[in-house]
């Protein structure tokens, strides 16, 4: 039917790939495969994007179902325990932490136990962090109980509104706060404890990074989320518990982006 | 098929399918709980609306629905900066079993919602390209232009080019 070289088309290289391409038509672009070698790299790198992606998720369909699937109890409750929209995306944020640096930043940490360092506003924070949570009589410039004039003066060495979240609900206290050198300018470091002495840091600052620096790191004591949001950078440093450090990350999150909606 | 015999119910079309759409959303989604959310909204809407479903594949009715579903979530993402977008720009891959599928992980991040789902379907799901079509209701032109878009995309961030550089074809 076909001329065994008759021009192939791209979409004959995809459908190819696919078991797409007719049985008459397979052979003939197999055989043309075999001379044009730049096009058969380009078939066989998409054979392996293919391959690459079905060992990555192939054994989720393998995984037992979970008991949450039962239809009859998902016909009955219709699904109503479920969480608010907010956590959702929150949670999907926290993830893109996860999936973009943790596991090679665990690596790192468990070869080398010195602290982490890679010149980012992350490592600044981070190195702030350390520095400052084991003090026990300075670990703030400025006491919680000031909040109003923390804010005030905050905001002016920023050149930005500082909104400092409320973490009560998660059982920690605003210790306070202080002003840091930052990456371009002032920088501004919240210190928040538990009743155990856990202790959590936000650090913020104004940055010029581009709005696509999501990130979780894994030191071989503590561990940080950061973001970017409307040119400023925050990071949550703590104690490296990752369940918890999201806890706190998804709650400090969630105060700055309710601000950020209603000034916007 | 089901196992039994006889016609499956569509219920039992629906159970049979749940192993499938677990693996398509944990894909979409690269998040465990997410996936399962998303699978769980599928699965409850599919059964409250079994009275809407006119025959034809159960399996492409319910990739169709998750498919719907997770472009809702997507669009409540995007109207908050920056939360679909990994970088990863100074924590270097390590060598290893791992990395290869956090490549691909990454990689599939960087796509278009439309070709990931494109390409998820064709190459992890095994749909055709004409249910492809009907799940996402466009023409099959349409469907392999969105594959092919994804695979250069998907090449160019394996080959190390930042994804702002990538070619437009």
């Amino acid at each position: 039917m076909n001329e065994p070289m008759s021009p192939v088309r791209e979409e004959e290289l995809h459908a190819l790939v696919d078991g797409e391409l007719p049985d008459d038509r397979r052979e003939a672009v197999t055989a043309w495969l075999s001379e044009h070698p730049e096009q058969a790299a380009l078939v066989a790198a998409w054979q392996a994007q293919a391959e690459a992606v079905r060992a990555r998720y192939g054994a989720v369909a393998e995984e037992p179902v979970p008991a949450r699937f039962n239809l009859d109890a998902l016909m009955r409750d219709g699904g109503g325990s479920r969480r608010p929209w907010w956590t959702f995306a929150a949670a999907a944020v926290i993830a893109a932490f996860m999936v973009g640096g943790g596991a090679g930043w665990m690596a790192r940490g468990a070869t080398a136990a010195a602290p982490i360092s890679s010149g980012s506003i992350t490592a600044d924070a981070l190195e702030a962090h350390q520095l400052y949570v084991v003090e026990v009589r300075h670990p703030v410039e400025v006491p919680g109980s000031e909040r109003d004039h923390m804010t005030q003066w905050l905001s002016k060495r920023l050149g930005y509104a500082q909104r400092i979240p409320e973490l009560q609900s998660l059982g920690l206290k605003l210790v306070g706060g202080r002003l840091l050198p930052g990456p371009t300018g002032a920088a501004a470091m919240y210190m928040y404890e538990g009743d155990s002495g856990e202790r959590f840091t936000l650090y913020c600052a104004k940055t010029t990074t581009p709005e696509s620096a999501l990130r979780f790191r894994e030191g071989s004591r503590y561990a940080a989320v950061s973001w970017v949001d409307d040119k400023a950078a925050y990071v949550v440093s703590g104690p490296a518990d990752r369940a918890r450090l999201e806890q706190v990350g998804k709650a400090i999150y969630e105060q700055i982006d309710k601000g950020n909606w209603k000034k916007s | 098929m089901v196992k039994g015999g006889g016609l499956a119910t569509f219920r039992q079309l629906v159970e049979a399918t749940i192993p499938a759409l677990r693996r398509y959303a944990r894909a979409l989604t690269r998040d465990a709980d997410i996936a399962d959310d998303l699978v769980q909204d599928t699965l409850v809407r599919a059964l409250r609306s079994e009275h809407l479903f006119h025959g034809g594949e159960v399996r492409s009715w319910l990739y169709t629905i998750l498919t719907n579903l997770n472009r809702n979530r997507l669009r409540s993402l995007s109207r908050r900066p920056l939360l679909l977008s990994i970088e990863d720009n100074d924590a270097p891959d390590l060598a290893g079993p791992e990395a290869g599928g956090r490549d691909i992980e990454r990689a599939l991040a960087t796509l278009v919602d439309e070709q990931r789902n494109a390409l998820l379907l064709v190459v992890l799901e095994g749909l055709s390209y004409r249910e492809v079509a009907e799940v996402q209701g466009v023409p099959i032109g349409t469907v392999m232009s969105r594959l092919a878009r994804a695979r250069v995309q998907i090449k160019s961030y394996l080959d190390g080019e930042r994804p702002a550089l990538r070619r437009v074809k």
